[in-house]
């Protein structure tokens, strides 16, 4: 009896310190292998279509599983400040392949491609044709044609095709009347108001937190480059009437060109430059600023 | 105490030889390596590709097979012939009769490991008539597949104490499956919130993980394996299957067996 309570309490010691054991060095095995180790196995696998054929049925679990995989890999690279992100179409490919009513992933997948580097891939192309496969398998989701407007308009500044989007886009059944107003505006290129507009619905539509902080980031940087874009407008008015350009805002103020000293959409006054422009006081809360302006000039 | 558990590891060894199953199964997965250069074939130059991958996979998948089948009958078969009430009445304990069967079926399953590998080798022969240094990496892959068969030993083991045969297989089969997508359930973890995040680590250090087993596209790609990982690799499924082994051994010692 004696001996059987012994052997019971070395198995319970042995089972608490072998597993806690096994956690620590489970731990080493996945430093080693790194965060993309899953990853890194999705370039052997074919394609979609296959892995489909393999899935005996559970597709829709596999595409869900390849999805939370697209958006590791998107969040490890931007964290990482990544410049290239060769696994991400693939992937969003292999779990559209899996599920093609899989709309998020059209939706937000298009997003991580199409934005610049670091913000996203910088693959516009490949967002146009990740949104193409989403109209095809969904034609009646009117969202994807806004999605794709949006990328035509803002990326690969295609305004013509943009404009097609947004029409076809708002004469699908239970379109929202603002897809009608949008192709109106895309005569209108790289302004400011209509960007906002786009940044807007992009921030309303997706759920996926970096996408949602870029949106908001973007409508920040225009917001400022709208009020900066009339700040400019005024100082040239008050060089026509003085001749010369303010030196400080109180200048402007008593000219009558401006009520008080002008902010930024963060609080913090604007800056006032030696040639006449003008700036904001931290560039880093306005990672976009000037990306519209440049365009048009 | 060393010559207990060496007779009753010796005696699983040689019953576990004996059975035909065991045979049948190490057969099909020899044809099946075989036929490996056969898949090349009909598709475009990847020839030797499909020969290492169906190899090394039929190898990894097959013995995990044997494992299982073999191992849920380790108990509860001399229980029902009446065999453990003999081998208990002698001075062996609880623990020394499941770590000699737990050593017994692993002796077996490295004999098998090690028929299969020739017959990979000899398959490697046939295709490309010579043997090359960089063939030996793909013993990597062996190793790290013995080690699976250690951690699914000691699962089938602990399911095989307390468990009939078929709620044995269909739990360490089960476990097995979990297992592959560890890193999946980690990565969700990752994802969760609150008291899903808390539950999902926990379950996803709790299961074993084989994913970070599986060098099989790395080798056959002829990537580096990081010795670290060899060497971490190694200390986690020792320590796991001990942990698993001391739970088996802890759910035996409590079992009524009247």
């Amino acid at each position: 009896m004696k001996a059987n309570y012994r052997a019971r309490v070395v198995a319970a010691l042995l089972l608490i310190t072998m597993g806690a054991g096994s956690v620590l060095a489970l731990r080493k095995v996945e430093s080693v292998r790194g965060r993309e180790a899953t990853l890194e196995e999705v370039l052997y696998l074919p394609s979609g279509k296959t892995l489909k054929r393999i899935s005996l049925g559970y597709s829709g679990l596999l595409a869900d599983i390849y999805w939370t995989r697209a958006v590791q890999y998107f969040g490890a690279k931007h964290h990482q400040h990544a410049t290239r992100y060769d696994l991400l179409y693939p992937l969003l490919d292999i779990t559209t392949d899996l599920d093609p009513h899989m709309i998020p992933v059209y939706q937000t997948g298009s997003i991580f491609l199409c934005q610049k580097v670091p913000e996203g891939a910088g693959q516009p192309e490949k967002a146009v044709i990740l949104l193409h496969k989403g109209i095809r398998e969904n034609p009646e989701y009117w969202r994807l044609y806004f999605t794709l407007g949006f990328v035509h308009y803002m990326d690969l500044k295609d305004y013509k095709a943009a404009k097609d989007d947004f029409e076809t886009g708002s004469n699908i059944p239970g379109a929202l009347p603002w897809m009608k107003i949008m192709a109106a505006r895309m005569a209108e290129h790289d302004d400011i108001e209509t960007a906002i507009t786009l940044w807007r619905a992009v921030y309303e539509i997706t759920k996926e937190d970096s996408v949602r902080d870029s949106a908001l980031k973007h409508i920040v940087s225009l917001q400022a480059d709208a009020l900066i874009e009339e700040l400019e407008r005024r100082i040239q008015t008050y060089r026509e009437k003085t001749g010369s350009l303010p030196g400080r805002w109180s200048d402007m103020i008593h000219a009558g060109l401006l009520r008080e000293v002008p902010n930024d959409p963060t609080g913090s006054h604007f800056k006032l430059m030696p040639d006449g422009t003008v700036d904001v006081q931290d560039a880093t809360q306005f990672p976009f600023l000037g990306e519209v302006r440049t365009n048009k000039n | 105490m060393i010559s207990r558990l060496s007779a009753i590891s010796l005696n699983t060894f040689r019953e576990a030889v004996r059975d035909r199953v065991l045979y049948n199964l190490i057969v099909f997965a020899l044809v099946l390596v075989a036929g490996a250069p056969l898949l090349g074939q009909i598709s475009i130059d990847i020839e030797q590709l499909a020969l290492i991958n169906v190899g090394l996979s039929a190898i990894s998948l097959f013995s995990v097979v044997i494992a299982i089948f073999i191992g849920i009958g380790l108990v509860s078969k001399e229980i029902e012939k009446r065999t453990l009430y003999t081998i208990l009445a002698r001075p062996v304990r609880r623990w020394e009769f499941i770590a000699g069967k737990f050593f017994g079926l692993l002796m077996t399953l490295v004999a098998n490991m090690a028929l299969m590998t020739a017959g990979f080798y000899a398959a490697m022969l046939v295709y490309q008539h010579h043997l090359t240094g960089a063939d030996a990496r793909l013993l990597i892959a062996v190793y790290f597949t013995i080690l699976e068969l250690l951690m699914v030993t000691a699962i089938t083991l602990l399911f095989s104490s307390f468990s009939t045969p078929i709620f044995s297989a269909v739990f360490s089969f089960s476990l097995f499956a979990i297992g592959t997508f560890s890193e999946d359930l980690r990565n969700f973890a990752a994802l969760a919130h609150g008291a899903t995040k808390w539950f999902s680590t926990v379950a996803a250090y709790a299961v074993p993980n084989f994913a970070s087993l599986n060098v099989i596209s790395q080798v056959a790609h002829q990537q580096p394996i990081n010795g670290r990982l060899i060497l971490f690799n190694t200390l986690y499924a020792l320590l796991y299957s001990a942990a698993v082994t001391a739970g088996a051994v802890l759910i035996f010692e409590r079992r009524n067996l009247k």
